[in-house]
């Protein structure tokens, strides 16, 4: 069932929350920031695999920008420890930097991409980075308390 | 983890997401806004207003502190006169600096949050719990340990899961039971300084053994120094008798020597190769458990894991102390009878499900031998089904603040307003010199 909404606003007033999807963290790489990038079987019918990948790799893109050891966190670093780390008093650390930029980003795509397809993308960081959530909105007219049955995976185990 | 003996009252059970209905729980408006460090489930103890994080047992870290002191002080007091006017001024200048970045890296190393994880929200716990009940299959019984198996630079690591955290550890993380946190790349957890030793406070902690091994050191070196020459005038007991302070300073000096330096060398052996103390003790990395075993997150030489560890990126603190609790978000209900059932409509369902996982909870607790402390973990359900996630945008919020008073707290579980430390990551704002993210 594709519901639209044309902007947040429509989601605000009509959607009612339905399900959220979790992505996870890929540590296939080390402990390094990275998400998993393997499409969700629950978001298959309400957004285009590409979009949803594209947005996950750029964030993945975003984090490894943040933690990257070169030479520039190695100034930065060395610098800090010569002021007793008082730098940080007028300065941002590169990490909260891409952190801003961030979430500069994900409110961009929920904006664009997501809330018309009644989704909303919920920023990494407010979950402790483990998870990317996504959570699917249903539009309140429409559904039925059984709508959402479809979407959720595993529960007939019970 | 070891099965509880009865079994059958073991019952494994899914977590409850679901809070009370609007109609249980007024909303009070006039409650004055809490901040997020007086709800974190941990056991931790804050100071100034969320600005400081500490370990609950500080009494061996005021010993630290006590000790640099006072020795510092009677070094300065008693024997720097001496060596200045004798030898040079120089002397003091650099036993001044030293002491304060000594007491600089401890205070740091001290105050800061380690790189404490948050811990799950209600809905990811469940979710997480239906992923392992599809793969476990359900049996009835409580399921054996978690873990999951990843593949890190061709090592096979596995990832264990947390019941107190509710989350499965990332790789080198690991639970502090001292503090009730699961904390990143934990390294141990460390009275002296009062605080566990993480992935944030690493390098301070490093720069602290360091600089107090060359402070102790130096301050060893010139009042042996200050004895002799002064023996050298007035003889070897009058000397003594003339500062009776360098006595105890040699003393104290004589046996931290030993231990701060040796642990100085050890944490350098264990930066230069990339692994926790943690690890080290356990022999993960150890060649002694198999012929491919390796350490699959250095970098190959000792300078890269130097500077990685020591110069590296400082990430940011996940959990928000000082942002304000926000109003209660919309969650998900659990599935009951195999239907999920959405939006506010079961409020019958919502208590019977809640009291359900209260006794098995209960039951768990009191039967099961869980590494962690067993009684926070009613604690721990208490706090992760109070409030929700924040809003972060305004679009969020608008949707969220509709099902505000949806999602109230749980009245018979006494949660406190109990919000996970999800966090709104907020620009920093350093008050202190030596404070903290």
């Amino acid at each position: 069932m594709a519901t639209e909404f044309h902007n947040l606003q429509e989601l605000r007033r009509s959607a009612s929350l339905a399900n959220k999807v979790f992505i996870q963290r890929d540590y296939s790489e080390g402990t390094a920031c990275r998400f998993q990038t393997k499409f969700p079987s629950e978001l298959e019918s309400r957004i285009e695999r590409t979009l949803f990948e594209d947005t996950v790799k750029t964030l993945n893109t975003f984090y490894a920008e943040a933690e990257k050891i070169g030479g520039q966190s190695y100034l930065e670093g060395c610098l800090a420890c010569a002021t007793a780390y008082l730098i940080f008093l007028c300065m941002e650390t590169r990490y909260e930097k891409v952190l801003k930029k961030i979430a500069k980003y994900i409110q961009e795509q929920n904006e664009k991409i997501y809330a018309p397809r009644g989704l909303l993308i919920t920023d990494p960081i407010e979950r402790g980075m483990r998870v990317i959530e996504v959570s699917i909105y249903e539009d309140r007219g429409s559904s039925g308390s059984s709508s959402g049955s479809s979407s959720v995976s595993g529960s007939t185990a019970r | 983890m070891h099965l509880g003996e009865s079994t059958r009252e073991c019952e494994y059970s899914q977590i409850s997401t679901r809070s009370s209905t609007p109609m249980e729980t007024p909303y009070k408006k006039k409650t004055p806004k809490k901040r997020k460090w007086e709800t974190f489930p941990g056991r931790n103890r804050f100071y100034c207003d969320g600005r400081i994080m500490m370990a609950k047992q500080t009494g061996v870290f005021y010993l630290t502190l006590v000790l640099i002191l006072v020795t510092c002080g009677l070094f300065f007091t008693f024997d720097c006169w001496f060596l200045a006017e004798q030898l040079t001024p120089i002397i003091p200048v650099i036993g001044a600096v030293l002491f304060l970045f000594v007491i600089g890296t401890l205070l740091r190393t001290s105050f800061s949050d380690p790189g404490v994880l948050p811990r799950a929200t209600p809905d990811e716990a469940a979710d997480l719990e239906r992923q392992i009940d599809v793969a476990n299959g359900s049996t009835g019984y409580r399921p054996p340990p978690r873990t999951k198996e990843v593949v890190i630079n061709g090592q096979t690591v596995k990832l264990k899961y947390c019941f107190t955290c509710k989350i499965f550890r990332p790789p080198r993380a690991s639970h502090c039971s001292l503090c009730d946190n699961c904390v990143e790349r934990f390294d141990h957890h460390c009275p002296w300084v009062g605080n566990c030793v993480g992935k944030r406070n690493y390098r301070f902690f490093y720069m602290f053994i360091l600089s107090l091994s060359f402070l102790t050191v130096f301050i060893f070196a010139f009042v042996i120094t200050h004895i002799i020459l002064n023996s050298q005038r007035i003889g070897f007991l009058s000397a003594l008798k003339d500062s009776p302070a360098s006595v105890l300073e040699v003393v104290v000096c004589f046996f931290s020597v030993w231990s701060i330096v040796g642990l100085s060398g050890f944490h350098t052996y264990l930066i230069s190769s990339n692994q926790t103390t943690n690890e080290d003790i356990k022999g993960s990395w150890s060649s002694k458990r198999s012929k491919d075993n390796y350490n699959p997150y250095s970098y190959g030489n000792i300078f890269t894991n130097c500077c990685a560890a020591l110069c590296g990126p400082l990430p940011p603190s996940l959990i928000d102390r000082r942002g304000f609790i926000q109003s209660d978000a919309p969650q998900l209900a659990p599935p009951t009878n195999g239907l999920p059932m959405y939006g506010s409509t079961q409020s019958q369902q919502s208590h019977k499900q809640v009291n359900t996982v209260d006794c098995h909870l209960q039951a768990k607790a009191a039967h099961c031998d869980c590494p962690h402390n067993s009684g926070v973990l009613l604690q721990g359900v208490a706090h992760h089904t109070g409030r929700g996630p924040e809003p972060r945008t305004e679009a969020e919020s608008h949707v969220r603040a509709r099902f505000g008073a949806a999602a109230a707290r749980q009245i018979h579980l006494k949660a406190r307003g109990g919000g996970i430390s999800s966090s709104p990551w907020s620009p920093l704002q350093i008050i202190l010199m030596l404070g903290l993210n």
